[in-house]
């Protein structure tokens, strides 16, 4: 099998996913209002309530982008699960093509999806006040970090699609995933938790790539310690997160399409 | 005779239960062969095996001249796939999911329009190319799933039990494609529950059950083994029932409504003969009725023939 097809059947993976995204206007349509809800439920009806040490808009920014990214592999997990499940994954397999452009589809597609809800967080973030202090090198930073996430993200839901037995299970998925930032410094600062919650809070993967942003547009982070190493901290728990998602996603591929 | 497809001692199990029991089985080069049993009889695993989804535990087989186990992906480039459920993408439409399945077959740019029109001008899509798969009917979504077959001429192509579920119009129109192909030259393996199906479209039938080859041959010889038409006959009592029961050999008995089915080439002189016999025997028959074999009476023949074979050797 050469690069060239294999980087062919991948693009055609890619149309069809996306185009698959933008038929569901359901689901594209709570993924856009979402961010936009949330951020108003956040910084109008809960913020005044809490006390992060400065604006709420300020703080809150990277918890609503993983607060939505969750929603967002949630809606991965369950196009994976509903793919395993139709009679095109067979025929897709016993075709001479790279079996894993399948994947490589959804995946690029999960990007795309959850960059536009991200870029809109960013942008219904401005309009409520949010006010980075970041010059365009930490943007940039911030941007890789993001990517890095939702990359990781991505992978873990088609793991969890290809694992669930029907969409309805992969379905759950996304409510799972959109609990757990609620335990990290995403929403209010660790100081503030009771002492239980804020060991989860301090030692989850949410709380380092959620200060990460955070210290890269504001200049310091809800922990106190440095942006640089929760970055650390942050992209180490990414790509453990991507290598185990993606090994055990390919293995599954090969073994649950099998069965 | 060269041959497509060769099966040899292919056995596949499940969790410690034989669905595949040294199945060995040969389709000629160009024919049509049927794959006839009830459902869990093992034929969609046996399909799914040698589309190279599945390995088996034992035995062997080459399609189109590769090996399926030393040469999957030349079996991939040699077969086409059209399993229970049309494999189409409900969400693209007839023409997106025709030219999705010729880019993925690597055909040129340009010939993959070209085909994609030309397939669904073929299958009779062309009316319906621009709107999404989930709503056609299931007729067209099968139709849909034999073009994509098509893309690129298969040496063999697998459809897997194809009419199921389809309105008896729809059945029809996949039936005509079907039998286009086959005229076409393309070697076919059918699954089906349908004896009718079978006898419609296949040259050789091969009956599966309890994942063993029961029968093979053509529909005519199969239908031989249990003549062509039933003969239902009801008696007035208990008494009569038993004296038929000593001087028939039926393919099925309901005593509790004093029913016997005896095979018969459905001629009235056989009929005739038949009431009579039983008259002289003093177990004249109350209530006579004809129908056409099912597949369940092939089964239940060829079961009870075994079953017979069995005690006989003990």
């Amino acid at each position: 099998m050469s690069l060239a097809y294999a980087l062919s059947d991948a693009r055609v993976m890619v149309t069809r996913s996306t185009r698959r995204s933008l038929r569901d206007p359901g689901a594209f349509f709570t993924a856009l209002m979402l961010p936009i809800i949330l951020m108003l439920l956040f910084v109008y009806v809960f913020g005044g309530a809490l006390n992060t040490g400065g604006k709420y808009a300020d703080y809150v920014v990277p918890g609503l982008i993983v607060l939505c990214a969750g929603f967002g592999a949630g809606t991965t997990a369950v196009a994976v699960a509903t793919d395993m499940t139709n009679g095109i994954v067979d025929r897709f397999r016993s075709m001479p093509i790279a079996s894993s452009s399948i994947l490589i589809g959804h995946i690029v597609a999960s990007l795309a999806r959850n960059l536009i809800a991200t870029t809109l967080v960013l942008a219904v973030g401005l309009a409520v006040g949010w006010r980075p202090t970041a010059l365009p090198a930490r943007w940039i930073a911030a941007a890789g970090m993001i990517v890095l996430f939702i990359l990781a993200l991505s992978w873990l839901a088609a793991a969890v699609g290809l694992l669930a037995r029907s969409a309805e299970a992969a379905n759950s998925f996304t409510v799972v995933l959109m609990f757990i930032p609620y335990v990290s410094t995403a929403f209010v600062p660790a100081r503030t938790l009771p002492a239980p919650l804020r060991l989860i809070a301090q030692h989850q993967p949410f709380t380092p790539i959620v200060e990460t942003m955070r210290g890269l547009w504001m200049g310091h982070t809800s922990t106190g310690a440095g942006t640089g190493h929760e970055a650390w901290i942050a992209i180490a728990c990414c790509a453990a997160i991507l290598a185990i998602a993606v090994t055990s996603a390919s293995w599954l591929f090969r073994h649950r399409t099998s069965a | 005779m060269p041959y497509t497809v060769t099966v040899s001692g292919i056995t596949k199990s499940f969790g410690g239960r034989f669905v595949l029991d040294h199945v060995d089985l040969a389709i000629e080069t160009g024919s049509v062969l049927a794959l006839l049993g009830p459902n869990g009889a093992g034929k969609t695993t046996l399909v799914r095996i040698l589309a190279t989804l599945i390995r088996p535990d034992a035995g062997t087989a080459a399609v189109a001249g590769h090996d399926l186990l030393a040469d999957p992906a030349g079996v991939r480039r040699s077969i086409s796939l059209t399993g229970q459920h049309a494999a189409v993408d409900d969400k693209l439409t007839g023409q997106e999911n025709l030219e999705m399945m010729a880019r993925l077959l690597h055909l040129p740019r340009r010939a993959v329009r070209d085909r994609a029109a030309g397939l669904l001008a073929t299958f009779g899509l062309e009316e319906v190319r621009h709107r999404r798969v989930g709503t056609y009917s299931g007729g067209m979504k099968r139709r849909l799933d034999l073009a994509i077959s098509m893309i690129e001429r298969p040496e063999l192509v697998f459809l897997d039990e194809p009419t199921t579920g389809l309105d008896p119009r729809s059945r029809e129109q996949v039936w005509g494609t079907v039998r286009d192909l086959a005229d076409d030259g393309v070697t076919i393996l059918l699954t089906t529950q349908y004896l009718e199906e079978a006898d419609h479209l296949a040259d050789t039938i091969a009956m599966l059950d309890h994942g063993q080859v029961v029968a093979r041959g053509t529909a005519d010889q199969l239908k031989s083994n249990i003549g062509t038409e039933v003969v239902r006959l009801q008696f007035g009592d208990r008494e009569c029932y038993d004296c038929a029961l000593g001087q028939l050999e039926p393919v099925h008995a309901e005593p509790r409504l004093h029913i016997l089915e005896v095979a018969s080439n459905g001629s009235a002189a056989h009929v005739r003969e038949l009431l009579s016999h039983l008259e002289a025997a003093g177990a004249p028959a109350l209530k006579v009725s004809i129908r056409r074999p099912s597949l369940d009476d092939v089964f239940l023949s060829l079961t009870a023939a075994q079953a017979a074979t069995k005690e006989l050797a003990r």
